[in-house]
């Protein structure tokens, strides 16, 4: 099966990682992995049988496979939860026995699924716990706590003080994700980071990651069971077979265009066409600017502007430039707009098709607010946007 | 009655005094010993089974048998109180608190060695605390028994609310303040009973995290 495992390529294409373009330079750490094997005692097949593998400085790589297949092993023996057998690991060309087990943990961020938050300690002491260890002084922590809480999205002075339980679960995992960022760890390792939340909530985190990563551009290996999750995030795919077998190593693209044998097409699954909108991202097509107003702008004016523009409705944004809303022109009362009621479901610049036609059919306008980097609002992409850029890709692919 | 009590009053203060005290002291000695010998048994598979049958057989041994037992053995009089309530008050506090290390959810204790806790950092600051409502629970238990403990303990030491159960004992019925001395150890063990475990739930709201609560 030599021929389908492909890690000497991977180490080849390592130099620009695809998310170079954003701003902020790698942060990130390059992680190789040198015939690592994990045996357990009394089992006769290895758990991790000889996983060799190098992992970009700065990019997303998700392990993924079926259940059993080694691929949370693999994940642990990076921060020596699990120790290895045989085999080196290497972080920024360093091995990762040479300093003690916390010395290198606390420069790994670790995040693990559903946040697994300390439900007795308050969302800033949960973000605290590394920097602490590593003996930062008060008002540096309590200055870091406010710049990733607002990094996630949550509002620092109210979201502090509470305690885990006080929070969804979509909260949980973002304080979750500040958490394995604290001390700006150059790698970080997640283990089914979105497992537990609903589905919407999924969306918007992995959305949120990304737009984290575009900033940050860490190392980060995140294990999944979810082709889907790994196509979306994934800088680069693992397809991991059992035994942490490397069935292919490669990115998204060529992952869903050319599997490398007949387990991961199966394991990519049916209707490629379809996962092809997975691969599509927003930021590919044109955006539509609609009329947008301020919260506490005058109605009337407000009003006209958009008549004049031809829309029936306004995206409203708050005194940070992030949408809060989109009112029909007929639901605006009063002399100035308000903050609108309920939540505004918005897709990120970077997220998939696949999840912005979600979002669109969950609205009443049939189209979705797209933001950026800590959701500033960019635009609105709707139905036709999608559609004619499907009808592009099939006539490119008839070609 | 009213006048027994208050020919008596600062010996009857006293005395209960010397019993809440006592108790007390039993109790901080049985915490600290019970939750160290938990955390060692909760790391070693198999001892939490074995340590629950002994607590349960211990449990049955007659107090004044083991007053009468630890005679010979501790020479001075309120040691032996001391020693005596101690020892039942370790094996609820025990129970309680190798149930509540055990309760604590492995994904979290990974969470912590994942970020890079010691051992040490792990227990103190993310085992113990989640285990303490329920070790907390294990304390008022062992502080109500500890009042009746007291009280037995006392007759071969001296001061405590339980010189007037034998006074009154011995003294038979109702004839020369006989019942009054009961009536008073009582009333007096049941009203210090009732504030220390006020205090209990006064000290578990100030020290359990509002985030367990």
């Amino acid at each position: 099966m030599s021929d389908t495992t492909r890690p000497v390529e991977a180490t080849q294409t390592q130099a620009e990682p695809p998310g170079a373009s954003g701003p902020g330079e790698v942060s990130g750490a390059e992680i190789v992995l040198t015939d690592v094997v994990k045996r357990y005692a009394g089992q006769d097949a290895a758990a991790v049988g000889g996983l060799t593998l190098t992992i970009p400085a700065g990019e997303i790589v998700m392990f993924v496979g079926p259940s059993g297949c080694g691929k949370t092993t693999s994940l642990k023996m990076i921060n020596r939860l699990i120790e290895p057998t045989s085999g080196t690991i290497e972080i920024a060309g360093k091995d990762i026995r040479t300093q003690s087990e916390n010395q290198l943990r606390r420069q790994i961020g670790y995040v693990i699924q559903g946040g697994s938050l300390f439900p007795h300690m308050t969302v800033e002491k949960n973000i605290a716990i590394v920097p602490k260890l590593l003996g930062w002084d008060r008002s540096r922590i309590h200055d870091r706590v406010t710049e990733l809480l607002d990094l996630v999205g949550l509002d620092p002075e109210r979201y502090r003080n509470r305690h885990p339980r006080e929070l969804s679960g979509g909260q949980q995992q973002r304080v979750g994700v500040a958490r394995g960022l604290a001390a700006d760890p150059p790698v970080v390792l997640m283990d089914e980071p979105f497992g537990a939340v609903d589905p919407i909530t999924r969306q918007r985190l992995q959305d949120e990651l990304l737009s984290i990563q575009r900033e940050l551009h860490k190392t980060i290996v995140c294990v999944t069971h979810d082709i889907d999750e790994a196509i979306k995030l994934g800088d680069r795919i693992v397809i991991l077979r059992e035994g942490a077998e490397v069935a292919q190593y490669d990115t998204p693209e060529v992952v869903l265009s050319a599997p490398a044998d007949d387990f991961v097409a199966d394991f990519v699954g049916a209707g490629s066409s379809l996962k092809a909108l997975s691969l599509a991202r927003v930021e590919d097509i044109e955006l539509r600017h609609p009329t947008t107003a301020k919260v506490g702008d005058a109605v009337a004016k407000v009003t006209e502007q958009a008549r004049a523009n031809g829309d029936t409705a306004v995206v409203v944004l708050d005194d940070r430039g992030r949408p809060v809303g989109w009112p029909w022109l007929r639901q605006l009362r009063g002399d100035r707009i308000v903050r609108p009621e309920g939540e505004l479901i918005d897709v990120d610049i970077r997220s998939t098709l696949n999840d912005a036609l979600d979002s669109m059919l969950s609205s009443s306008h049939g189209a979705a607010v797209v933001t950026g980097e800590r959701d500033q609002y960019l635009g609105v992409v709707d139905f036709d946007a999608v559609t004619t850029h499907i009808r592009l890709l099939e006539e490119q692919r008839g070609e | 009655m009213w006048n027994f009590i208050h020919d008596r009053r600062s010996e009857i203060a006293f005395n209960t005094y010397q019993h809440a005290l006592l108790v007390f002291y039993a109790v901080v000695i049985a915490t600290i010993l019970a939750v160290v010998i938990a955390v060692v048994i909760t790391r070693i598979r198999g001892l939490d089974v074995a340590a629950n049958q002994v607590s349960a057989i211990a449990l049955t041994i007659p107090s004044f048998a083991l007053v009468g037992l630890l005679l010979p053995v501790v020479h001075l009089g309120p040691t032996i109180g001391l020693v005596a309530v101690a020892f039942y008050a370790v094996w609820p506090i025990l129970r309680n608190a190798v149930v509540g290390l055990q309760g604590v959810d492995p994904i979290l204790l990974e969470s912590a060695r994942g970020m890079g806790m010691s051992e040490a950092t792990v227990l103190w600051r993310v085992r113990l605390p989640l285990a303490w409502p329920v070790i907390l629970a294990g304390i008022r238990i062992s502080t109500q028994m500890s009042m009746g403990i007291a009280a037995i303990a006392s007759y071969a030491l001296g001061p405590g609310l339980g010189t007037y159960i034998f006074t009154g004992l011995s003294k038979g019925g109702v004839a020369a303040n006989g019942l009054n001395y009961t009536v008073v150890a009582i009333v007096g063990i049941v009203v210090v009973a009732l504030i220390a475990d006020g205090l209990l739930v006064l000290l578990g709201r100030l020290t359990v995290s509002k985030g367990i609560r």
